[in-house]
């Protein structure tokens, strides 16, 4: 009787971490922004043609009279 | 004992709910106008330099990284500053992010700077200054207090800037 319970409630402890481990992604920091020299390389683009994104990227900021925010220029830096 | 046996996996999740909560939380404050900027002490290319070298200056301290497009910008505007202030007491302290130094070293062979230049791979001047973005500019007066922030590098930021720079300068002179 005594093992019965034990088990079960190894077995509740057992769920719970598995269900907190998963929420423990909010707890990776996003990089701060100085950290963000591997992200302003060109390489880390969405975009497979830099030219291209260029100017898909002037389009964007001239209608939403916005700077681009990643790639073109400012890098990702997080001040542009 | 039924009870108990529940009770403990709650109690359990209870505490790991708070230490994940906190977990979210943790952040530094940024520095602001007013603070007292945080202390540091950095390699240069051949000696180190300490915040304590500031103390009576009127100091801009530059948080830059090789890969950020407006700090190629800033940098012969620093230059500027430097040369046309230096008599007054002004100090710029550029400090560097990149984590290869290399990359820094390039950077500085195609814009030189004629102000002290600071390395921190490590990262953890900037942690302490919560560096909204880069480049984040900051004018500590000379007991230390921060006076200005800027951040970011673009049309008519240096005007803004250097009107920053001899305002502090005079506030100095009458004290």
């Amino acid at each position: 009787m005594k093992r019965k319970i034990d088990r079960s409630s190894l077995r509740l402890l057992l769920v719970i971490a598995l269900l907190v481990s998963t929420l423990s992604g909010c707890a990776m920091q996003p990089p701060q922004p100085w950290e963000k020299g591997n992200l302003a390389r060109k390489e880390m683009t969405m975009s497979a043609d830099p030219l291209d994104q260029a100017f898909t990227q002037h389009i964007y900021f001239s209608k939403e009279s916005a700077s681009g925010g990643y790639g073109v220029g400012g890098g990702g830096c997080g001040c542009n | 004992m039924n009870q108990h046996s529940l009770k403990s996996p709650r109690t359990l999740l209870r505490g790991v709910a708070i230490a994940f909560l906190a977990s979210c939380m943790v952040s530094v404050t940024a520095v602001e106008v007013g603070d007292l900027a945080p202390s540091f002490s950095l390699q240069t290319t051949d000696s180190t330099f300490t915040s304590t070298q500031l103390a009576g200056k009127l100091s801009y301290i530059d948080f830059w990284a090789s890969w950020c497009v407006p700090c190629k910008l800033s940098f012969p505007w620093m230059n500027e500053m430097q040369r046309k202030y230096r008599e007054r007491g002004f100090q710029v302290v550029a400090v560097n992010v990149d984590k290869k130094r290399a990359d820094a070293d390039k950077f500085l062979a195609r814009y030189p700077a004629a102000f002290a230049v600071a390395f921190d791979a490590a990262g953890d001047t900037p942690k302490k200054f919560a560096v909204p973005g880069m480049p984040t500019a900051y004018l500590v007066d000379p007991n230390g207090h921060v006076v200005y922030v800027h951040s970011g590098f673009r049309e008519g930021d240096p005007q803004k800037i250097e009107a920053a720079i001899i305002a502090a300068l005079e506030a100095m002179k009458k004290k």
